[in-house]
């Protein structure tokens, strides 16, 4: 009998920081204390806490050991595994309090969390359908295919509140229920994930750690429109998602799941796997439609929209990976449950990653009206470093910059527009003092440039007319029009764009410019980059305090530091690439950035 | 292609091993003392024979753990038993032959088996 078990994060956090090597070594070093027969090892999906990777939890006393090296394990397997004392200096250091092991679910990273759509996610081995059916997997299609009229299942999902959580808000239930209306002999269920914004991964990680959720809810959502064919388009960036979804499928086939005849209950459905090339106009529903048909991933005018005219001209439902995640539980919990979370128009909880300048990187899953203080400070941890908190930026490069008189403010779909942002598909990214609001919009919209299909001219011509306005403005050769004419292209962008990519990608020069217009104009009138981000506004200068020991004028790589020893040196201007070494090398704090 | 009576049947075996990595402050916990002292006393076949008595009559609810040294190493083998809302119970100088009648008298019918406790062997 199994009396213990090794959970290892897999996931691509801690993949990225070794957790394969380190389950091959535990595996080993179980064996070499001969207790193969008692302890198992379960590699499981993303835990959420992916800073402190690779992470690893023993129970059945839900040690939660952080940041594990392959040289740790025999200590772990000697200690914990075979004598019962946990190894102290490996676990997590907020799950313990004087001296006593904490649950994880009481540490501040996990208190305020609610895990729906990341419930098995670094509990299962997501390689294992048995496991996922312990967790009552399948149990939603079951109840829907043996005891359900398909306008109930529809009833309940729109009953129950569920929007779109790939961005814009959609109500779920009203677009299975607009292609259930439409009749055709072929109808598909389409996945997205197609996860695009820079910084989101929440999509990847439900992938890899509960695959068979997205498979039963598209399942169910077939059943409930009257799908015959359904395809998870995903990016091939993500091959431990895409292989993990390739088992998933493989063994929910053998065991009728997929296929003719599921449950033997007459209904039959079948899913494909479409990789994706990694282009982010592709997340849009068009365009990922039409890149599964095999041509270019370009976005089509809509309408007519999907659910009349989708992939190969038939009636389609693209619905998002955590979307999808959310459904079975709806199914088996009730729409009243659901709906009894969140705000009046935003029910359930959303999972935002986390990322920038917070101390606990990682995907965390709140309520809906969960402020962005919360999130940021009680369970992110705050700003690292003492630094203070200027903006997060929500929504990925689609989204905009919320600064500090937000932070208190509940978010939900309709909050997040009407303060200039929007919920994306869930990244958060949070700015410190140190970071340059004007630099941080030409960063974004970088991205939109390069990412634009260039279908149309307002996207394709205007985001790179805007970025080049920027570009303007942080080498200080900017003028005060420049900031109206960037606001009136932004407006113009928005309103003409043929799809969302273009309709959006304004919002990050539109919000710094509202909340931070401060910064712009000291970059135009003051020629000065308050943070000290943009090169061609800063230049480093060498104070009194220097005593010539000429360590700064060795690290230079332009050579623009002269100066003889034991006197004061000086840096050439016209030379000096801003590059900061100088200034982080020197052992008197002698070097000045103005 | 599997039945859902199949399939239910997957999901209690399943459960089973899952069960493990729900924190519940439910369960009942057997506690071996596996340090040096209590491994070179035959600690092990102790843990051992917990762990397939328990399995074998499929008990539900139950964890085997180990833990340090207690300090009273003349006494090893010792393993505690806490039931929630209960007394610990200690016993002492334990062997693979007195498992299965802590396993039947204390954990199905909450009787503790009070000859083998500390108390007893200190008296």
């Amino acid at each position: 009998m199994i009396r213990s078990q090794v959970l290892c994060c897999t996931g691509t956090g801690c993949s990225s920081s070794g957790s394969h090597e380190l389950a091959i070594e535990m595996e080993k070093q179980i064996a070499a204390a001969g207790l193969s027969e008692e302890v198992k090892v379960v590699k499981t999906g993303c835990f959420g806490l992916c800073a402190l990777g690779p992470i690893m939890i023993i129970y059945p006393e839900g040690t939660f050991y952080s940041q594990v090296k392959t040289g740790d394990v025999k200590e772990i397997v000697e200690e914990h595994l075979l004598k019962g004392r946990p190894v102290k200096r490996l676990i997590y250091s907020e799950a313990i309090e004087e001296d006593k092991m904490l649950s994880l679910s009481d540490t501040p990273f996990y208190k305020k969390q609610k895990r729906i759509a990341l419930r098995n996610c670094g509990v299962i081995n997501p390689e294992n359908i048995d496991e996922y059916i312990a967790m009552d997997g399948y149990m939603a299609l079951e109840k829907v295919l043996t005891s359900m009229k398909p306008e109930e299942v529809i009833k309940l999902i729109s009953d129950s509140g569920l929007r779109g959580r790939g961005g814009a808000g959609f109500p779920t239930g009203r677009k299975w229920q607009f292609a259930a209306a439409n009749t055709s002999d072929v109808k598909y269920v389409c996945c997205n994930a197609d996860e695009g914004d820079p910084g989101a991964f929440m999509d990847r990680s439900v992938l890899e750690g509960d695959p068979h959720a997205v498979l039963e809810a598209m399942t169910i959502a077939a059943f409930a429109m009257g799908g015959t064919h359904g395809y998870i388009y995903v990016r091939a960036e993500y091959p431990i998602a895409v292989r993990r979804l390739e088992i998933a499928i493989k063994q929910a086939r053998e065991y009728g799941l997929l296929g003719n005849n599921i449950m033997d209950t007459g209904f039959s459905f079948d899913i494909d796997i479409r990789l994706g090339a990694g282009a982010f106009v592709c997340g849009e529903e068009t365009a990922l439609l039409t890149s599964i048909e095999g041509f270019r991933g370009e976005p089509r005018p809509r309408p007519p929209f999907p659910a009349v005219k989708g992939l190969f001209g038939k009636p389609t439902i693209l619905n998002n990976v955590e979307t999808y995640a959310n459904v079975p539980q709806i199914i088996l919990k009730g729409a009243e449950w659901f709906a009894s979370m969140g705000t009046e128009k935003s029910k359930g909880t959303k999972v935002f990653a986390l990322g920038g300048k917070i101390t606990n990187t990682g995907l965390v899953e709140v309520p809906m009206g969960t402020t962005l203080r919360e999130i940021i400070e009680d369970i992110g941890g705050g700003v690292p470093n003492g630094k203070k908190f200027k903006a997060a930026q929500t929504g990925g490069p689609s989204g905009g910059c919320i600064p500090a008189q937000y932070l208190d403010i509940p978010i939900d779909y309709e909050n997040l527009i009407s303060i200039g942002s929007m919920m994306g598909s869930g990244g958060l990214i949070v700015m410190d003092e140190d970071n340059c609001m004007v630099d941080i919009a030409k960063f974004f919209l970088e991205f939109t440039v390069d990412e634009s299909c260039g279908k149309c001219v307002p996207c394709r011509i205007g985001t790179k007319r805007l970025y080049q306005m920027l570009e303007k403005i942080t080498s200080g050769k900017g003028t005060l029009e420049d900031l109206d004419k960037m606001e009136a292209l932004c407006r113009h962008i928005q309103q003409n764009s043929l799809c969302a990519l273009g309709q959006t990608a304004p919002n990050p020069v539109l919000s710094t410019l509202k909340y931070f217009r401060d910064e712009y104009i000291a970059h135009v009138v003051d020629k000065k980059c308050p943070a000290g981000v943009c090169k061609s506004l800063v230049s480093y200068v060498i104070t009194d305090r220097c005593t010539g020991c000429t360590l700064c004028a060795r690290k230079c790589p332009t050579n623009a530091i002269t100066g003889t020893v034991k006197e004061k040196h000086v840096i050439d201007q016209t030379k000096c690439i801003k590059c900061g070494l100088c200034q982080s090398n020197c052992k008197f704090n002698a070097i000045d950035k103005k | 292609m599997k039945t859902l009576a199949e399939l239910a049947a997957i999901r209690e075996k399943t459960k089973k091993n899952i069960v493990l990595r729900e924190e519940s402050d439910e369960n009942t916990r057997v506690v071996v003392g596996m340090a040096t002292c209590g491994i070179a006393a035959g600690a092990r076949p102790v843990l051992a024979a917990f762990i397939d008595e328990i399995n074998k009559r499929g008990l539900k609810n139950i964890t085997v753990t180990q833990t340090g040294c207690i300090g009273v190493c003349r006494l090893e083998p010792i393993v505690e038993v806490y039931e929630p809302g209960k007394e610990k119970v200690t016993y002492v100088k334990m062997d693979a032959d007195k498992v299965a009648k802590i396993v039947t008298d204390h954990l199905v019918n909450h009787r503790p088996v009070v000859e083998y406790t500390i108390e007893d062997a200190l008296k």
